[in-house]
């Protein structure tokens, strides 16, 4: 009996992990499909423009809540600590550095993967198994190009913007959190942010976000023009993508930071 | 017009088309019948290369369809038209971007020649009055009236519907099929239709062949299959054989 389970779980994970490296193989060709097709006229700048403008609107005041009160709760935790050490001077700087550096990029990408990238999958999966993705073929147009490149660009290119916003609402936050307990200005807490925060800070960590732009982008679209299986397909495309694209810019997030400090050991 | 060699087509080991040969010539209008699975959606797929067969040729108008490249590809769709089993008709546009898409990214046309080309269609599927909705406002039928108009507004020469009147009541599905030939007299088509409906049939065409585990096992005139003593086509027209759970 035991024995059976074991060689089940053994089965099971084993299915499970072809599954994720075959999607990741996927994820690789898709990728390179990209490459090879966004350099190529029609560039369709409208539909990007109309993708980012959907996507912006749609996640702005999600970010923007969890940007408030990131700022606000790191800010209350910090502050006894650095009470105990004698150093408040610091805390708008030390809060700073860790939003701008990678709190604010990283939730940002995280909260945008779960909204944007699950209804990418889920859009697309249901122009795929209602045949409207064949339909657009038939017409004599691209649809990788029409729907995939379009969104991939629009996310790449929306999330930096929405990065930056959402740093901004958490310093908000952030300054709400220490007034309310200590007398402080608005322009010397931002001027203490800005005296410590350095662009060695700010390039890297808003840069990082074009990469979680593309994920959430691709992993959406990936899974979304690929799915397979009516209605259920669609629902697996809209979960999976949000699991798989998380997970990535995590990894990603990782190798990003690895690479930044190796390319700027100053930023340390 | 169309003439398909030896088309082999088959899914995870199971074959679906068998060596299929058809010939259809220029304005005439063929129905293809046979049981669900038995590849009738995926002769029409492969024909406007939405699926590659694994072997077999392909010709329209004598052009290779195999062996084009996308940019001749996309030429030969601008003389196709195709009508999906579901419409297809893309759910975030309203019916009239959804008539000018073909158009808008296929052809250099002023605004004023579009409206005249949206007009034109709506009018010839009776629905102008529709042209601000979105596809979610319109009923089954409208859905396939709209479908049929986006197929023909860039004045195919071939046109292929899979199933035109499945989930249709009686009354629309006849309306639709009547819809389909007048619309083939109007504008001079030649068409591949896959349906399980006699009725509809009858009134699109007057050739056929029936197609059963991936070979064509009947063809002729649709009376004649009808009136035959072989013991499928009995089957067939007298039950409608349908299995639900296949690929077509």
């Amino acid at each position: 009996m035991l024995i059976s389970r074991i060689d089940n779980f053994v089965t099971v994970s084993q299915l499970r992990l072809n599954n994720f490296f075959e999607t990741l193989a996927g994820l690789f060709l898709f990728s390179v499909r990209f490459f090879k097709e966004v350099f190529i006229m029609p560039y369709e700048i409208e539909e990007v423009k109309k993708h980012m403008v959907e996507l912006g609107m749609k996640t702005l005041p999600i970010v923007g809540v969890t940007g408030f009160i990131i700022g606000l709760v790191i800010t209350m935790q910090m502050q006894p600590v650095m009470q105990r050490f004698g150093a408040e001077a610091f805390l708008p700087g030390s809060v700073g550095i860790s939003i701008v550096r990678e709190l604010g990029p990283v939730i940002t990408a995280l909260i945008f993967a779960g909204r944007v990238s699950s209804g990418i999958g889920a859009e697309l999966g249901s122009m795929r198994v209602t045949e409207q993705i064949d339909a657009m073929e038939v017409s004599g147009v691209n649809p990788f190009k029409f729907l995939v490149v379009t969104r991939i660009l629009a996310t790449t290119f929306i999330l930096p913007i929405l990065t930056v916003y959402v740093i901004f609402i958490a310093l908000i936050g952030s300054y709400i959190a220490v007034v309310l307990v200590q007398n402080m200005t608005w322009e010397y807490y931002v001027g203490r942010v800005i005296f410590s925060v350095e662009f060695g800070d700010a390039i890297p960590g808003v840069s990082k976000t074009f990469v979680f732009g593309y994920i959430v982008g691709l992993v959406g679209s990936y899974l979304g023009f690929n799915a397979k299986n009516g209605t259920e397909g669609v629902g697996r495309a809209s979960t999976t993508s949000v699991v798989i694209a998380s997970l990535l810019i995590l990894i990603f997030d990782m190798i990003l930071v690895k690479l930044t400090l190796w390319l700027w050991p100053t930023t340390t | 017009m169309v003439e398909i060699k030896k088309l082999h087509k088959s899914f995870d080991g199971m074959t679906v088309l068998d060596g299929v040969s058809v010939y259809v010539e220029n304005g005439q209008n063929m129905v293809v019948f046979g049981r669900s699975g038995t590849g009738k959606s995926v002769l029409l797929k492969c024909l406007i290369r939405l699926m590659e067969p694994d072997s077999g040729e392909i010709y329209v108008d004598g052009l290779d369809v195999r062996s084009l490249d996308n940019k001749s590809l996309n030429e030969l769709r601008k003389d196709m038209g195709f009508l999906f089993q579901g419409a297809a008709l893309y759910d975030s546009m309203s019916v009239r971007e959804n008539l000018e898409f073909p158009l808008i990214r296929n052809y250099e046309l002023t605004q004023r020649e579009m409206n005249e080309r949206v007009n034109s269609v709506l009018e010839a599927v009776s629905l102008e009055e529709a042209i601000d909705k979105m596809p979610s406002e319109l009923s089954g039928g409208m859905r396939k009236r709209i479908g049929l108009a986006r197929s023909i507004i860039t004045k195919p020469k071939l046109m292929l519907y899979d199933e035109p009147t499945t989930g249709l009541d009686p009354i629309t599905a006849k309306e639709i099929s009547s819809l389909i030939l007048e619309l083939q007299n109007q504008y001079n088509m030649t068409s591949i239709v896959v349906t399980h409906d006699l009725l509809c049939a009858k009134i699109i065409a007057d050739y056929a062949i029936v197609l059963n585990e991936g070979h064509i096992i009947h063809s002729g005139r649709i009376s004649e299959l009808v009136s035959s003593k072989d013991e499928f086509l009995q089957n067939f027209f007298n039950d409608e054989v349908i299995n639900p759970n296949g690929r077509d």
